[in-house]
């Protein structure tokens, strides 16, 4: 053990308990998984609710997307807690002047939504199922069917009407759920990096941009894996999404940077010396790809591309938008810690590698959703009936 | 199972006017004062017989602090404090920048009482360093935790020590700044706890309740003076309470209490005659950062522009 075997690098003069950092990469991908989680909820309900018959093709698995990133959101937490074992205490007996509080209920009903859409969406395939299958999966598709096997046409359209006014509901949850984890973080006054009104706004928006960026790129290699071709028509849907997406958040990433040097309050040297330094890898990432991105699906809809190249195309924009928005919630969230609440310092924060709080941590949890997608996928398989439902 | 409230306490506390507060906010706090004793008992033995300094480690535990089992215990079993009633005090600090020498008696004082991790990036109170060098219009500032510091004592983050950095150099104006929690009217911390385990006492510290807390951190992001830590080792946060296992039975915190040139005055602001009362009634004094809101409890006389 050297000096400082725990310690943060730090230049100026940081407060001594600041050396320590809190918050790590976990509490960068909690973040990020709600937001794909609420992306991924609204391309699901532009058909559902919208009745936008281009996303048709998808809507169902968006939801399972949803559903299996949202039952990985608090994993992140739980390893985070320096007290796991006491996490319901927040549930138990909330504190409401948190914003934290209000995780356990916001998340909560947020999945409990999730959960019943899903059954509504898919409630005649498990009944057909349930008759077609035999051994121990025609139990368990018995068991979902929750003893309701009526596939009547007016018993469909009940279906469809539930889930339509879930997914109602849903929009303004998901919006909730991750305005909230904006206001988290926007609502410290302590530090000047996130204490922004725009914050649950620009957590909102480029949620919505990395959401969609995974379904198409979900889209695109689960389409290639099963040899099925790509439906242009809803690409190019997808492509309105996330235009419409990446633009708007860029706009209001820009507006409250330029508010927190044009008011340049105390410290704003500061402020400038954070940009600069230790988190100038992740702006050039966040910023480069997010106009990368900007640049290609202005392209793609200003020369009206269709077929292999927008699947290309949209495909590597979308992958771009998730790995931007990575980016974005690490310099929200550690460059916030970065910068030193006396403002006339900085630290630098290097990820731990191997143990509770590391990186191999955030990879096994990440890891998680798309396994257990997978697997929804093989129980409730989302695509072929799809053409039922319209 | 032991009841969680004394009969002692309950008729201590009958005044108050919500019991919900006794239980685990009043009394999971009050337990380190039971164990320390113990814990001075055993770092005596082991200061006499192997004649180290207090601060230096003595076999896998630190001299004069707590050991696990001795925390477990206090929180088991908090001690009783008779013929003490919250309502009836006002607790509050004076920090008199001008006598501050720098000595770091204080924040050795704080470690020991208080069993705070003996590395150089936990502490329930610091001191802070501010040099403006000839013709400089802004200071220079630094703590203990600055690794020259740390190095000027042969790399012990246990010896509390600024180095002598300066002695080569024409300086302006120089003057050490103590810093602790502030236990503000209107704590940042308390307000973003999402369970309540930290509290805001009826006679003005802020406390935790350490079997309560889950480890969040986010009191430790909201604080705007850097106060809180996490204790990684327990799981929870960690911050100063003005030693409330010392106040509640008459004593002055342990910083306080060693301080050489009286720069901490601590007492009862609702007694117009004690000290800290006196002094800042007949001081300037200032907060720390008013801008936050927080309504800060501890005054500094003396400060300066440069402080952060």
């Amino acid at each position: 053990m050297g000096i400082f075997a725990n310690a943060t690098p730090y230049v100026g003069y940081v407060y001594p308990n600041e050396t320590d950092v809190a918050w790590s990469q976990l509490i960068v991908i909690y973040p990020y998984i709600t937001g794909l989680v609420a992306g991924a909820f609204v391309v699901s309900s532009l058909h559902h609710v919208f009745n936008i018959q281009r996303f048709a093709t998808i809507s169902r698995f968006a939801l399972l997307t949803a559903l299996c990133f949202m039952i990985f959101a608090p994993t992140p937490l739980l390893f985070h807690l320096g007290q796991p074992t006491r996490a319901f205490n927040a549930v138990i007996t909330p504190h409401w002047t948190s914003a934290m509080a209000a995780f356990g209920y916001v998340a909560g009903f947020y999945l409990c939504l999730l959960i019943l859409e899903i059954w509504f969406a898919f409630r005649a395939d498990i009944v057909a199922m349930s008759k077609v299958r035999t051994g121990i999966m025609g139990k368990i598709y018995k068991a979902l069917t929750l003893g309701s096997d009526d596939v009547s046409a007016a018993s469909l359209a009940l279906d469809h009407k539930i889930a339509r006014i879930l997914a109602m509901i849903g929009i303004p949850s998901a919006c909730g759920l991750h305005g909230y984890v904006g206001f988290v973080f926007g609502s410290l006054k302590t530090r000047e990096w996130w204490s922004s009104d725009l914050m649950p706004v620009i957590f909102l928006l480029s949620a919505v941009g990395s959401g969609v960026g995974l379904v198409i790129v979900l889209y695109v290699l689960v389409s290639k894996y099963r040899k099925e071709p790509i439906s242009d028509d809803t690409m190019r849907g997808l492509l309105y999404v996330m235009f419409t997406g990446i633009a708007v958040v860029m706009v209001i990433e820009g507006l409250e940077l330029l508010e927190m040097v044009y008011k340049a309050r105390e410290g704003v040297e500061t402020v400038m010396a954070l940009i600069a330094g230790p988190i100038w890898v992740g702006m050039y990432i966040q910023w480069g790809l997010s106009f990368f991105a900007l640049f290609v699906t202005s392209a793609l809809l200003l020369f009206d591309v269709h077929g292999k190249r927008l699947v290309t195309w949209l495909f590597i924009s979308g992958l771009s938008m998730m790995l931007g928005v990575l980016a974005m919630r690490w310099n929200v969230v550690i460059g916030g810690q970065e910068l030193s609440k006396t403002m006339k310092g900085l630290l630098t924060f290097y990820p731990e590698m191997f143990g509770r709080e590391s990186m191999l941590t955030v990879l096994i949890i990440f890891t998680c959703p798309f396994v257990v997608l997978w697997l929804a996928t093989q129980l409730l398989p989302p695509w072929n009936t799809a053409a039922e439902h319209e | 199972m032991k009841p969680l409230i004394s009969e002692e306490t309950v008729t201590t506390l009958k005044t108050k006017a919500e019991p919900a507060l006794t239980r685990r906010n009043f009394l999971g706090l009050l337990g380190k004062g039971v164990a320390m004793a113990g814990a001075v008992i055993g770092a005596g033995r082991a200061v006499s017989s192997e004649s180290v300094g207090v601060h230096e480690v003595v076999g896998a535990k630190r001299a004069f602090q707590q050991n696990d089992e001795q925390y477990a215990e206090s929180v088991r079993n908090p001690p009783k404090i008779p013929n003490y009633n919250w309502n009836d005090r006002q607790w509050a600090m004076g920090v008199d920048t001008d006598r501050c020498i720098g000595c770091l008696r204080c924040m050795e004082a704080c470690k020991m009482e208080n069993s705070v991790q003996m590395d150089a990036n936990h502490y329930r109170t610091w001191v802070e360093r501010y040099v403006y060098l000839e013709g400089s219009n802004n200071a220079i500032v630094d703590s203990q935790t600055d690794p020259k510091n740390i190095e000027n004592v042969g790399g012990s983050e246990t010896k509390f020590r600024f180095d002598n950095r300066y002695k080569n150099v024409k300086v302006d104006k120089a003057f050490f700044v103590p810093k602790l929690c502030n236990q503000c009217e209107h704590p940042s911390c308390v307000q973003v706890c999402p369970t309540g385990a930290t509290f805001k006492a009826k006679d003005g510290p802020v406390l935790i309740d350490t079997t309560y807390c889950i480890g969040c951190q986010y009191c430790v992001q909201a604080c705007p003076y850097g106060a809180r830590s996490f204790n990684e080792a327990r799981g929870t946060a960690e911050k100063c309470n003005w030693c409330y296992h010392r106040i509640t039975k008459g004593l002055n915190p342990a910083c306080v209490e060693v301080c050489p040139t009286g720069t901490r005055i601590f007492g009862d602001r609702s007694d117009p005659q004690s000290p800290v009362s006196l002094f800042i009634r007949n001081n300037h004094v200032q907060v720390l950062k008013p801008e936050m809101g927080n309504a800060p409890n501890v005054f500094y006389k003396g400060t300066d522009k440069e402080v952060v």
